[in-house]
């Protein structure tokens, strides 16, 4: 559609002295997308999401990462020992951020400046594992590639506190772009956690699009924690794009609560021997969001196990597609994949579209999938009014306990709790649970 | 009947029967005792002719045959067969149905015609009967669903209605409650006669006072290092087994 | 059990190869209006019905050949095909049993068929099979007491015409899509049922009872009317190796439930499925759809496909009345290098509607199987439930089976679930039944049969066993 609209900012981030491998790189990708276009609803990964709000809309780049203290203390998580990473509209504040001491071994830092520094790692892992035509999004994200984090763990490096990427996006004049790369490369025998949390500031009616990569070397272990609070105006899409060598464990809690319309993409190559892949989901829509959540597991070498289950409450006339992919190579064998996706219609306006597909190649797997579709169990409701709880608050309940099972996979409380007060507090009123759950929207 | 001489097997590159020698004559019972990790279940597992079971030295002659050279299936039909410990569950394939077509293998193998349907629906309900075992039985999936005692029970109607000249009974009496181990006893007890082996092997006595063997045999590392009659067995069970170990020591 | 056994044991070969040197009454290659005009004169159609044609003719046109399929086969050029050939003469076909290859026969023994039906399958004259025909009659007898027409499509054309009109092309439009278009324009073949108000059909229909069903088509179409509270149960081909000169089949059947009324529609296809390399086998591309028009109507689809290089086939049910039902239990096994995308589709528009679909894959050889499927709940559909059970097994390291189920959920009142497991024949099954004296293969096919046993119950006894049998026949192998 309008292609050029976007790429024609691309000159005033050209900055002085960006090394000539980037230049090529954001060159071509560029081209990328304008021969790729935006995707339409005809081509299948696509079906359930259409995107011209995105492609008709005109953004432009932010200038400045102003923003009062009082402002991000509103939004932010209370994680105060964690390596801080703040980004405005995309750009990164110094002011904000505390990264603080890291161990021997082990870089974090804003993207534009490792760029600076020359940081080889850089050179080999940007756009390693996106390619080139992953997505017309994904090749967006590279043209403008500039800001990010960066994430290096050397062999045996352990990042005891979690580093903590937040990303601000502003109620502005003007709606904004902003094009966050992640980038993470876990050497042998290293261990970190990442919290990637989106938030918007109320109205904020701006374009993020993230692309994360992850290289994770033999035995290297890395819990990545996405928590997307952007506003209900917001466009958001991301890829995250993750590499596995044997023995080692990559986890994703994805879990979206706001966004006029988003649509995250998770692919996880697992390309030896006990590997494990682990994916969580949680997405709650409300009023017309529009939630997708693709996930894509790659199951390359023989006894690569990977587990995922995600789960979608929807109310108002909110709708949520899920599209889970369990992919197995021939001759790997001994795989076990697991997925499953379970559902929750809160409102006769809402909709829930969901594909788990399994393509399997090898003939000594154990693999299952899954999905539901469905309303509170009435067993539950009756055995809790039956304890004097009124059917209202009861539904309420069931509905918090039904995102449980992966809230319970997070050890961080700060998130847990933040996500069921978001819950709890946008229930429709008749599930209203303010008073049980405290709130936290105010 | 069954010939073990020198049997020497290897799991997985570690021997671990180091020279077994047994044999079995026709209307015999014998019993194979032995503590945890003696070469127990080695030796059933080569028997029944399981993979991964290497046999490194020695024969075993089934009815004059080479055992070691028979296929699975032959050994079954043939008239040896197995009784498991963990009978595995076969979602969908009806009792009835794998009782059948084990029935008719092996008359096809003695050039027998196949059996007609009414006179093996009335070999099969008498068994059932004999087992204390409801007709529904036959009608659900091979050990699906099955509680402990069930399915060692199936292992016995199989018994039953295969008439097998051997049976190899392995750990038949674990998990089984004490009616249970009645009805099972009571099964293995009628297929005793004249021209019909039986080989239990146990980790328990107990079974033995239900039925009672010609012989036991104390297996210890990979050898027979004891045999003797039902009097063994007592004593193992009072006194355990490093009595064995030390006077096969001394 | 070593793979290489495990392959051994499931190859085959088709018992059957194409008989080619079958004279026939042909136009040349090529579609275009004119052919099309041909087939509606050769048929002695009314003007209506050659407009109707013509109709689908223009919207075939527009259209591409659907891609989306996890299939792959060379694009088809449908200039090359000859899209109409009379039907047989007795002579050009064997005159007796006797001139019938062994083998073919040999087959059909083992699947236990008749040796009257023996002789329509393999093309012998049918007029010489006294047999079949005192059969036909009688049938054809005992249906007219009842109320129930049942004749071939073109000959209700000629004498149902309202019938015909009022339903034709009500549940899959002429342009549905590709296929169904070039079916809606060239269609030559296919069966008419009609069932009248509160008429259960006395007797089970079956595609080869009808006189000319020896040769059943390439481009045929069914239609199948069930008026309130009747019934009717309809079996399509057989389970004995069907020939066919034709390579691409493109059928379409269309189903109408009112209210109250029952159809269950019973497929058994077992076309040539090619060589070990692929070659020569049927594309089989078809849709079929019921109306659960009616409320309280129930369809229930049932099909065993074990045939056919590539199958793309989607039964499907509108449940539209409120409180009706659609089902649909299916066997697919595919071997050598057959592909096979197949699956349903359940759209919920009533309130109240059930759906279940229980789906069993086996994937042998270097085939390629999938399951596609669309569970839709509209949001008038409340209080409406699907249930999915779809289950692949893989025989040998070279197969490939996938899963992809839509669900389009529209309402809060109605729950959709859907489990699905791969598998393979597990070793310690295989062993615990050998030990009992069961040959390896009768074990497999054992443990197949078991595997797909929640379709075979929704067979109709004759079928069922015949189905059982011929998965005896696909899986067996040059062992021993």
């Amino acid at each position: 559609m309008s292609t050029e609209t976007f790429l024609q900012h691309l000159q005033e981030r050209v900055e002085q002295g960006a090394p000539e491998w980037l230049t090529s790189r954001r060159q071509s990708a560029a081209e990328s997308f304008a021969r790729q276009g935006f995707p339409s609803p005809r081509q299948e990964a696509w079906k359930y999401t259409d995107v011209s709000r995105i492609a008709e809309s005109r953004f432009t780049l932010a200038s400045d990462a102003a923003l009062s203290e009082a402002r991000l203390a509103a939004l932010r998580l209370q994680v105060d020992d964690a390596h801080r990473l703040v980004f405005v509209d995309g750009l990164f504040s110094a002011e904000h951020s505390d990264i603080g001491e890291l161990p021997a071994g082990v870089v974090v830092e804003p993207l534009s400046q490792a760029l600076m520094q020359g940081r080889e790692v850089l050179g080999s892992q940007l756009g390693r594992l996106t390619g080139e035509d992953f997505s017309p999004f994904a090749a967006l994200n590279t043209a403008f590639a500039h800001e990010g984090v960066l994430l290096h763990l050397g062999r045996n490096a352990v990042l005891e506190k979690p580093v903590y990427a937040i990303f601000v996006s502003r109620t502005g004049e003007s709606a904004v772009m902003s094009h966050p790369r992640l980038l993470i490369r876990a050497e042998q025998g290293s261990e970190a956690s990442l919290i990637e949390h989106h938030i918007g500031e109320h109205e904020a009616a701006n374009f993020t699009n993230v692309v994360g990569e992850a290289s994770l070397d033999a035995n290297a272990r890395v819990r990545h924690y996405k928590l997307q609070e952007a506003s209900q105006s917001e466009y958001h899409v991301s890829s995250m794009h993750i590499d596995q060598q044997r023995d080692s464990l990559y986890a994703s809690y994805n879990l979206n609560l706001g966004g006029a319309l988003v649509r995250n993409d998770l692919i996880s190559e697992l390309n030896d021997e006990n590997a494990t892949t682990e994916f969580w989901g949680l997405f709650f829509g409300q009023e017309r969001q529009h939630i997708d959540n693709h996930t894509q597991v790659n199951h390359n070498a023989p006894r690569t196990y990977s587990n995922e289950s995600y789960k979608g409450i929807l109310g108002g006339r909110a709708r949520g597609v899920f599209n889970g992919r369990v992919y197995i190579k021939r001759d790997a064998q001994q795989v076990r994949g697991y997925q499953n996706n379970a559902n929750l219609l809160l409102s006769d306006r809402a909709e829930i579209d969901t594909k788990p597909e399994l393509e399997i190649y090898a003939d000594d797997v154990l693999c299952s999938h899954g999905a539901t579709t469905g309303q509170l169990d009435e067993n539950a409701i009756f055995a809790l009014r039956a304890r004097g709880i009124s059917q209202e608050m009861a539904r309420g309940l069931l509905t918090l306990a039904f995102a449980t099972e992966v809230m319970e996979q997070i050890p961080l409380a700060e998130i847990t709790e933040r996500v069921e007060r978001t819950v709890a507090g946008k229930l429709p009123d008749r599930f209203n649970l303010m008073g049980v759950v405290e709130d936290s929207d105010a | 009947m069954l010939e073990i001489r020198d049997l020497h097997a290897t799991v997985e590159g570690t021997e671990i029967l180091k020279g077994i020698n047994l044999t079995i004559n026709p209307g015999e019972v014998h019993a194979i005792m032995g503590p945890n990790g003696a070469g127990k279940s080695t030796l059933s597992s080569v028997l029944a002719g399981r993979d991964g079971y290497e046999v490194t030295q020695g024969t075993i002659t089934f009815e004059g045959q080479d055992l070691l050279e028979m296929e699975v299936e032959d050994r079954a039909r043939a008239g040896m067969l197995m009784g498991f410990q963990y009978p595995v569950e076969i979602p969908g394939v009806k009792n009835i149905y794998l009782l059948k077509s084990a029935l008719n293998a092996q008359r096809e193998a003695r050039g027998e015609e196949e059996i007609p349907s009414p006179e093996f629906m009335k070999l099969v309900k008498e068994k059932l009967e004999f087992m204390r075992m409801d007709t529904s039985f036959l009608q659900r999936a091979v050990n699906e669903g099955f509680s402990g005692g069930e399915k060692k029970r199936n292992e016995i109607l199989q018994m039953l209605v295969l008439q097998p000249k051997l049976a190899l009974l392995d750990e038949i009496d674990s998990g089984l409650d004490i009616d249970a181990m009645k009805t099972v006893s009571h099964g293995v007890n009628s297929l005793r006669s004249e021209n019909r082996s039986i080989l239990l092997v146990t980790h328990y006595q107990r079974i033995l006072n239900h039925i009672e063997p010609d012989q036991v045999h104390v297996l210890i590392d990979g050898r027979i290092a004891r045999s003797g009659d039902k009097q063994l067995a007592l004593r193992v069970e009072d006194e355990g087994y490093e009595w064995i170990h030390q006077e096969s020591a001394a | 059990m070593a793979t290489e056994e495990m392959e051994q044991l499931v190859q085959r070969e088709y018992k059957q190869g194409f008989v080619t040197d079958i004279e026939s009454d042909t136009v040349p290659p090529g579609l275009d209006e004119s052919v099309i005009a041909f087939i509606s004169h050769k048929k002695g159609e009314p003007q209506w019905m050659l407009d109707w044609r013509l109709e689908a003719f223009h919207q075939w046109q527009t259209m591409k050949a659907p891609s989306w399929a996890h299939l792959d086969y060379p694009p088809i050029d449908y200039q090359a095909i000859s899209y109409y050939s009379a039907p047989k003469k007795p002579e050009d076909g064997p005159q007796s049993l006797d001139e019938v290859d062994p083998k073919l026969l040999e087959t059909y023994e083992k699947l236990g068929i008749p040796l009257h039906e023996q002789a329509a399958l393999a093309g012998v004259a049918v007029d010489a099979v006294f047999d079949s025909v005192s059969v036909t009659t009688t049938f054809k007898e005992t249906l007219a007491e009842a109320g129930v027409i049942f004749c071939s499509i073109s000959e209700a054309i000629r004498d149902y015409p309202e019938l015909v009109q009022a339903y034709l092309g009500s549940v899959v439009p002429r342009g549905d899509n590709f296929f169904a278009a070039l079916n809606s324009a060239v269609f030559t073949d296919g069966s008419f049922v009609y069932v009248p108000e509160g008429v259960e059909c006395p007797m089970e229909l079956s595609t080869y009872f009808r006189i000319n069903a020896a040769n059943t088509g390439q481009f045929e179409r069914t239609l199948i009317v069930c008026d309130k509270r009747a019934q009717v149960s309809y079996l399509e081909g057989c389970t004995a190796p069907q020939r066919d000169e034709n390579q691409l089949h493109a059928a379409v059947v269309e189903l109408v439930a009112l209210e109250d009324a029952y159809i269950k529609y019973s497929t058994v296809q077992n076309w040539y499925p090619g060589d070990e390399d692929g070659k020569g086998g049927i594309y089989n591309f078809v849709t079929k759809r019921g109306d659960c028009r009616g409320d309280r109507s129930k369809i229930c689809w049932t099909q065993v496909e074990t045939g056919s290089a590539i199958t793309w086939k989607y039964p499907s049910c509108m449940l539209r009345g409120n409180d009706s039902v659609g089902e649909f239990y299916s066997v697919a096994v595919t071997n050598g290098r057959q592909q096979a995308d197949t699956g349903t589709k359940m759209i919920h528009i009533g309130k109240n509607t059930r759906s279940t679909i229980v789906s069993k894959g086996i994937a042998a050889g270097r085939s390629n199987q999938s399951y596609r499927g669309l569970v839709k709940m509209t949001p008038r559909a409340t209080g409406s439930r699907n249930f999915t059970q779809c289950d692949s097994l893989l025989i040998g390291d070279q197969c490939g089976a996938h899963t992809f189920p839509y669900q389009e959920i529209g309402n809060s009142k109605s729950t959709v679930e859907h489990e699905a497991t791969t598998s393979k024949i597990g070793d310690d099954q295989l062993f615990y039944c050998q030990s009992r004296g069961i040959s390896e293969e009768d074990a497999v096919n054992m443990i197949v049969n078991g595997f797909c046993k929640d379709v075979f119950q929704e067979l109709p006894m004759e079928f069922a066993v015949e189905a059982e049998a011929l998965l005896g026949v696909t899986l067996e192998g040059s062992v021993g």
